[in-house]
């Protein structure tokens, strides 16, 4: 077994790419330098920029812009078998002069572009079940817990809906988040905080004026919304998977 | 403004106005104009879905519920004994705002029941959209329902504000409206329908010549129709909808399932359950129309006026036209490729891509998201010669389909997880 470790980075990643063509050595196996536990590995990454930005360019001149990007989406699912699914595309694509991006008869290339898909899926979700709470000091807090590590694709579309507020989106998974105080965002980790991570609540005595009320208002909203004679749970969690229903104020106290 | 009847209201308000389907926030583009509040996304989103699977986007709220007419199909026709009560334009105005700072929305949309005159109704409901721009600097949705009746003036109005502005046909005849609301007719319906496309149109035009032209419902006008309330045939139903998508410019046509919640009025159906399914089909028909370039003939006519409720018209258009297939992925047109029962917008697109670097056989299918089960009787491709619905016959092929109904994940709701998709994934 040819097993290599690198630290679970984007560029750490691209530095291993840059190693293969220079070691002229393709591994089996790509495990994180965390999770490395008992097995035993035949080589390590050391996360390098300069070697990294090199592999990022040369990908950038041989496959669109899209393709670039499909990359990188689909890295961000953490899965497994993402690593080796990448390599041996980016491998094909260096090794001709063909156009192979669309090439979808192959399992790399259908795999990875399925993974995009659920990576830019699960971002959207974000927009769609990330819940502000109001603080007394006007920041709209939410926390979040997102299968992918896919915060970081949501920014954008916070920064331009909520320009006139402070808000604070979290992850409460990977414990790291996103700040944007008017001018700028910036990441952020708690190191002791007053939120639930177990109910994503900010602790009631640094809530805002009125913030339980709306809490309250938006849920009855819900209910009185639903039409008994449709009623269809099977849909209902297909739509909004129980996985999300922990920091949403409208299924609190629901089966 | 929250005050303590505040929540009282909010759940007679919103309970009454809960039986209008259309809560698509999409097709907008309004941007933030740099330090307000919110901006319109294209692609609209769904903030969260009722326990009866319907997306929540939009605060879906009435004016009031007091009405002078009397609609048979409606909770909240002057007849019915409901509590009724109406909310202030600053109540709307604050709560909307509130919402959607907490993401709870993408915006409002608002309708009313009709009180003093068709005028009056559709002014208080334009100021709310007013004071909303205007006042509070917001650029989030907004999706004002119509008055049937009201001047073209006061909707052209309404047009400055709202995203979208929609007027409810409701029932796909004329006859049957008249019979089921008498206060109504297609005249009062279509004419406010005129003078948004006009001022549509209007609109485009100015944006031609002068850059600052402000927006007029940049996402365009929809409507709904009941069904199952009156005898009306799917392909009326159908018919109806192509006319209002090509000759009106319809951006939506919404259909809804008749709850039967006035089960007293002698002149609707008696009905035990909503006639879900057949609305899930409309959806799909409806959904192939705009999305698939299939023609209302092909899935209803005089021969077949009404839906196959046993299998969905995709697979019902191809058992019907045998003929057709089966077509041979790796040479047909992307168009043919469409038209075959367990292909998929995505999947016909990566067929038609992947092809190019050899021929695909049937695990390259299946791993592009076709749903081979389904497919396997319409087409041919590399390796595979499985036996196809021409020696199968189509009476078998329907029966293989629907005796342990295919059940895969994309397919359980085709339905209403198309519209779900079209929402978000499509554009
Ligand atoms: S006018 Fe509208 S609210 Fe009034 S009864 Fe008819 S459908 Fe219902």
């Amino acid at each position: 077994m040819n097993t290599w470790i690198y630290d679970k980075t984007f560029e750490g990643f691209l530095t291993l790419v840059f190693e293969c063509f220079e070691l002229k050595s393709i591994p089996d196996k790509i495990i994180d330098e965390q999770n490395q536990g008992l097995f035993g590995y035949s080589h390590k990454i050391i996360t390098n920029d300069t070697k990294a930005e090199r592999v990022w360019k040369g990908i950038h001149k041989k496959v669109s812009e899209k393709t670039a990007l499909m990359l990188y989406h689909a890295f961000l699912s953490e899965k497994p078998e993402v690593e080796l699914w990448m390599l041996t595309f980016i491998r094909r694509v260096f090794g001709t002069d063909l156009n192979v991006e669309a090439d979808f008869g192959k399992t790399d290339v259908v795999e990875l572009y399925k993974l995009r898909q659920k990576v830019v899926r699960e971002a959207q979700r974000i927009l769609m079940f990330v819940r502000f709470q109001k603080t007394v000091d006007g920041i709209y807090y939410a926390s979040f817990d997102p299968q992918y590590n896919v915060l970081p694709l949501a920014i954008d579309h916070f920064e331009k809906r909520f320009a006139d507020q402070k808000w604070v989106i979290y992850d409460t998974r990977r414990n790291y988040g996103f700040f944007y105080d008017l001018y700028q965002t910036t990441e952020i980790h708690f190191i002791d905080s007053q939120i639930d991570f177990t109910t994503g609540n900010v602790d009631a005595s640094v809530l805002a004026d009125g913030e339980q009320q709306f809490q309250e208002l938006w849920k009855s909203y819900f209910d009185a919304m639903c039409i008994k004679e449709r009623i269809n749970p099977k849909l209902h969690k297909q739509f909004l998977p129980k996985r999300f229903w922990k920091y949403l104020p409208e299924k609190q106290g629901k089966q | 403004m929250i005050k303590p009847d505040t929540l009282e209201k909010l759940k007679i308000l919103a309970g009454a106005a809960k039986y209008d389907v259309s809560c698509a926030s999409s097709g907008s583009n309004r941007p933030n104009s740099g330090s307000g509040l919110g901006n319109a996304a294209p692609w609209g989103i769904c903030h969260s879905f009722t326990e009866d699977g319907r997306c929540v986007s939009l605060l879906k709220i009435m004016m009031t519920n007091h009405c002078q007419y009397d609609c048979a199909y409606c909770i909240n026709r002057k007849t019915n004994d409901v509590p009724r009560t109406a909310f202030t334009v600053d109540e709307l105005v604050s709560l909307t705002i509130e919402f959607y700072r907490r993401n709870y929305i993408e915006g409002l949309f608002l309708s009313s029941g009709v009180v003093k005159s068709p005028d009056f109704t559709m002014g208080m409901m334009t100021q709310v959209a007013k004071k909303l721009r205007t006042e509070e600097r917001y650029n989030g949705y907004i999706h004002l329902k119509s008055i049937p009746g009201a001047s073209p003036e006061l909707v052209r109005e309404a047009g400055l504000y709202a995203d979208r502005l929609s007027v409810n046909i409701e029932i796909a005849s004329e006859n049957n409206l008249k019979l089921l609301a008498p206060q109504k007719d297609y005249e009062s319906i279509f004419s406010p329908m005129n003078s948004i496309r006009q001022g549509i149109l209007a609109n485009t035009e100015d944006k031609r010549k002068f850059h600052s032209t402000p927006k007029f419902t940049p996402a365009g006008q929809s409507t709904q129709l009941i069904v199952g309330a009156t005898p009306d045939s799917d392909q009326q139903i159908l018919s109806l909808a192509t006319l209002l998508y090509q000759k009106q410019q319809l951006k939506r046509v919404y259909y809804s399932g008749y709850i039967p919640v006035n089960d007293y009025d002698q002149r609707l159906p008696a009905l035990t359950a909503p006639p879900l399914v057949r609305e899930n089909r409309l959806y799909q028909s409806d959904w192939l129309m705009r999305f698939y370039h299939f023609k209302a003939d092909e899935l209803v006519n005089e021969t077949h006026p009404n839906l196959d409720l046993e299998v969905d018209p995709k697979l019902s258009y191809a058992l019907r036209n045998p003929w057709l297939f089966p077509i041979d992925i790796n040479k047909a047109d992307y168009e043919m490729i469409l038209r075959i029962p367990g292909i998929g917008v995505k999947s016909a697109k990566m067929i038609v891509m992947g092809r190019q670097y050899g021929r695909l056989n049937s695990y390259q299918l299946q791993k592009m998201g076709v749903v081979m089960k389904r497919a396997q009787y319409f087409i041919t491709c590399n390796e595979l010669s499985s036996l196809t619905i021409n020696e199968m016959k189509p009476e078998y092929v329907k029966k293989a389909l629907t005796e342990k109904p295919v059940k895969t994940k994309k397919e359980k709701h085709p339905g209403q997880l198309k519209l779900f998709t079209e929402e978000h994934f499509t554009k």
